[in-house]
């Protein structure tokens, strides 16, 4: 019975491979299948340009959260300042070219939002994980495009509601990307928790589908489509990294749904599952009670720990890849880094109170998800060791995306070092809602994520397009973010230490913290000034896809894995021929014989050793 | 490819799926574990808030009426009456699904069409129960009546129980509702012959996977609400 039906599965994936290539020939005799602009560029089911649909969208996403934190940054670099470019800007939410209070939770909130939800997951993992599955583990497309395209779809969708809580009179959320209620519950308490956070509620369950649909997707494909001969342990570090976000997302987001759930009803239909007791300017919302706010920080944070894996572990792929392939060696402990991310991804989902240490929670129970959370820190420790013993004595070519590479390692070392002090509970209940937590998550998850993605994108650009990126530019645009993300980030751990607060509109209020005015201006003017330098990027990307120097070879960075075999400008199907069988795991660089690089194609000579086992 | 190639040492080895099935399978059981936390995520909170309260209604006294019995005591006599529904029509369904490996389309429509009453009829079980606490028990999103007897008196009780009574098993009737129009839609397509063209019936098998899902879903749902 089994093995007829093995028999059954095996002869639908060969049937499943004949179509596709039957496909092909009816498009070179140019009848049947005519692509329209539609079909090809919009409601697209090749899986390489929804890549490229969900890496515009996450540019465009970019751009306007980066705004936001320039514009947060100025008032908080300049508070007793007036511009009147904030007022064209922003209009009433900048009377006099000061930006209100208000309006500044929002910008704040807004930021957060953006770049976790909608560039780091949306924008990062939706494009790598949809171009570099399929053509990395050797399929046609996804298992199911459709279901693809959808997800895609309801990605624009939940953009079009987020962004357009811009536009609404009260505001778009306000009570931080965390929304906590009471606060995100009552529309007395802060403007933004009117319409602006009933959009933000609607686009977040919204992006969940998404994501859902994504990650169903992602995990069936690397699973079901891997080409003959590509075991598990054959597949590159970028495909382990893609299918422990996408089992995170769908373990965790859902969870999220749950507490949004709940929190629409509390806002809309009068319940009170958040909400106990609430004062609001000396007035009792007594109609409300017998709820309990912490338990909403309970089912966020049993997402919002998972997200921030899902925003780095996909970049972490990226970058073993890209170091491996610009150092010329073979990635060090391949099965260690595949056990470290399969910790990591284990951990995530048991250390989500660390979030919550002064919300009253049993200092016994504190200190579980402080040993917890310390543990994490043994299988980062493995991956940093092997990326720079990779590169150790290897010879770097020192492209843009090898330094973006590179500079990823530097601020995951810096950023998780600070990680060991806000994981104990004694430091942390000190630190916590300061600039030092600021400082902490934005190195080691913020910029770093963003300089896996930078990577990724430097790396695969002619793949995608069939056309290099200018590397001068790309250099500038290293160096300028990368020095730049350093001064902005380290002295704000010293303004945290110091007890400088976040959130707070303005310090300059505040006696104690005046002193800190002239570093608040540094760290303010090198924040806008790396915000604009990231226009080096975006005219890069934009000018490259039309002017760019073509690519003429297949494999122009002598790369091992599969995606190098198809054609430059690879068809829908990806392969013109049958697809390549697997012969050996993705890092053969710098073989003792003297070879530069072997592709995972290439048969093993007789005689020789795997280098992995 | 000849199946002695497909030995239990490399099912993983690519060109095959490991698990011996096809990924539609495979994305619905993922999508079902996913829809577990979801669930799971919602009977977590009722357990934090209910071990909050210092007081909650007996389930034996609020669940204990039937349909045109009156006032006549008859503790969980009802719920026990839609569960049974539900599971039924899960027989069924597996019934169906039994059929479709046979590609017997006959067969398939045969048992479909006792399932998707069983959903319907479960619904209607449930639109029956929440007008009963609406309408007779006053039982709303925020009031609720069942409270502690204080000098004879029913007084106010927890406002949360209706509201996660209501957002529950609302939530839970939501999916059967979804799984009776798949059911129908399923059972439009056998009746076309979808699936004979096709020359699988594996869609039965996914659609049974799902519904089985909210009936184990609906055993949790009672626990919950009606046993503890």
């Amino acid at each position: 019975m089994s093995s007829t039906a093995t028999h059954h599965v095996s002869e639908e994936a060969i049937y499943h491979k004949a179509e596709w290539h039957t496909h092909h020939h009816h498009e070179h005799n140019g009848h049947d299948h005519q692509d329209t602009f539609f079909s090809k560029y919009v409601f697209s089911q090749d899986h390489k340009m929804i890549a490229k649909q969900f890496l515009v969208t996450g540019i465009f996403w970019a751009i306007i959260g980066g705004l936001m934190s320039a514009l947060f940054r100025i008032q908080l670099g300049y508070p007793d300042e007036h511009f009147g470019f904030l007022s064209s800007l922003l209009g009433h939410w900048a009377p006099g070219g000061k930006i209100d209070p208000q309006y500044y939770l929002a910008l704040v909130t807004m930021h957060g939002t953006i770049m976790v939800f909608f560039v780091l997951t949306g924008g990062l993992s939706g494009t790598f994980s949809n171009f570099l599955i399929p053509l990395q583990v050797g399929a046609r497309d996804m298992a199911s495009p459709a279901l693809n395209m959808l997800s895609y779809w309801m990605f624009v969708l939940s953009s079009v509601v987020m962004f357009s809580s811009y536009f609404v009179s009260s505001g778009p959320a306000s009570a931080g990307w965390t929304v906590y209620p009471p606060l995100s519950a009552l529309p007395e308490a802060v403007k933004g928790s009117g319409t602006g956070q009933g959009l933000w509620l609607i686009s977040i369950a919204l992006f969940i589908v998404s994501a859902l649909l994504g990650g169903l997707n992602y995990v069936a494909t690397i699973l079901n489509m891997r080409t003959k001969g590509m075991t598990m342990t054959r597949l590159p570090l970028t495909i382990w990294s893609f299918l422990l976000t996408a089992i995170l997302g769908i373990l965790s987001f859902p969870v999220l749904l749950s507490a949004a759930l709940l929190l629409i009803f509390d806002r809309s239909l009068g319940t009170s599952f958040y909400l106990n007791e609430i004062y609001i300017n000396g007035h009792a919302m007594v109609e409300q009670t017998g709820g309990s706010s912490i338990l909403f920080q309970h089912l966020f944070w049993f997402l919002g720990h998972p997200e921030v894996y899902i925003v780095i572990l996909p970049a972490m792929g990226l970058v073993s890849e890209v170091l491996a392939v610009s150092a010329r060696k073979p990635i060090f402990g391949y099965k260690a880094m595949i056990g470290s991310m399969l910790a990591i991804g284990g951990l995530s989902f048991i250390v989500w109170a660390h979030h919550m240490f002064v919300s009253g929670m049993n200092p016994f129970v504190g200190s579980i998800f402080v040993v917890l959370t310390l543990i994490i820190a043994v299988p980062s420790a493995v991956k940093v060791f092997n990326w720079i013993a990779t590169i150790w004595r290897g010879s770097i070519r020192f492209t843009p995306q090898s330094l973006f590479a590179i500079g990823f390692v530097s601020l995951f070392i810096s950023g998780g070092l600070t990680g060991l002090f806000l994981g104990n509970s004694t430091v942390d209940i000190e630190l916590t809602k300061t600039y030092f937590v600021v400082a902490h998550f934005h190195i080691v998850m913020g910029v770093a994520a963003f300089f896996g993605l930078f990577a990724g994108v430097y790396h695969w650009y002619p793949k995608m397009f069939g056309r290099y990126m200018n590397n001068t530019l790309g250099y500038i645009h290293f160096f300028v973010t990368f020095i730049g993300s350093y001064l902005i980030f380290w002295p704000m751990h010293y303004q945290g230490m110091a007890g400088l607060p976040r959130w707070y509109y303005t310090h300059s209020s505040y006696e104690t913290f005046g002193h800190m005015g002239e570093l608040s201006k540094f760290i303010s003017t090198v924040a806008v000034i790396v915000f604009l330098m990231q226009v080096f990027f975006i005219i890069n990307f934009f000018y490259s896809m039309y002017k760019g120097r073509k690519v003429t070879e297949q494999n122009p960075w002598e790369a091992t894995t599969l995606e190098w075999t198809t054609p430059i400008q690879a068809p829908h199907g990806n392969w013109e021929g049958d697809i390549p069988e697997v012969y050996r795991w993705p890092y053969d660089y710098s073989k003792e014989n003297g070879e530069g690089f072997i592709t995972q194609d290439t048969p093993m000579k007789p005689g020789e050793q795997q280098l992995h086992h | 490819m000849s199946s002695t190639a497909t030995t239990s040492s490399n099912v993983w080895g690519g060109g095959v799926s490991p698990f011996n099935v096809r990924w539609g399978k495979l994305m619905m059981w993922y999508f079902l574990v996913s829809d577990a936390f979801t669930f799971s995520a919602l009977l977590v909170a009722y357990g934090t808030i209910r071990t909050m309260n210092p007081w909650w209604p007996n389930p034996q006294h609020v669940f204990r009426s039937f349909p045109f019995c009156g006032t006549a005591n008859l503790p969980l006599l009802f719920v026990s009456l839609m569960t049974f529904i539900l599971i039924m029509s899960s027989v069924t369904m597996v019934l169906a699904v039994y059929e479709g490996h046979r590609n017997n389309r006959n067969k398939v429509i045969m048992w479909m069409i006792p399932t998707i009453i069983g959903g319907i009829a479960f619904l209607s079980c449930q639109a029956w129960e929440w007008t009963h606490l609406i309408v007779d028990e006053h039982t709303r999103l925020t009031s609720n009546f069942f409270g502690p007897i204080v000098n004879g008196e029913e007084t106010h009780g927890p406002a949360q129980f209706g509201q996660l009574f209501f957002v529950i098993t609302g939530f839970h009737g939501f999916h059967v509702f979804s799984g009776v129009i798949i059911n129908i839609l399923l059972t439009l397509a056998v009746a076309k012959g979808t699936f004979d063209k096709k020359g699988n019936y594996e869609m039965v098998e996914k659609v049974g996977l799902y519904w089985h899902f909210v009936d184990l879903v609906w055993v949790f749902v009672f626990l919950c609400f009606y046993l503890l």
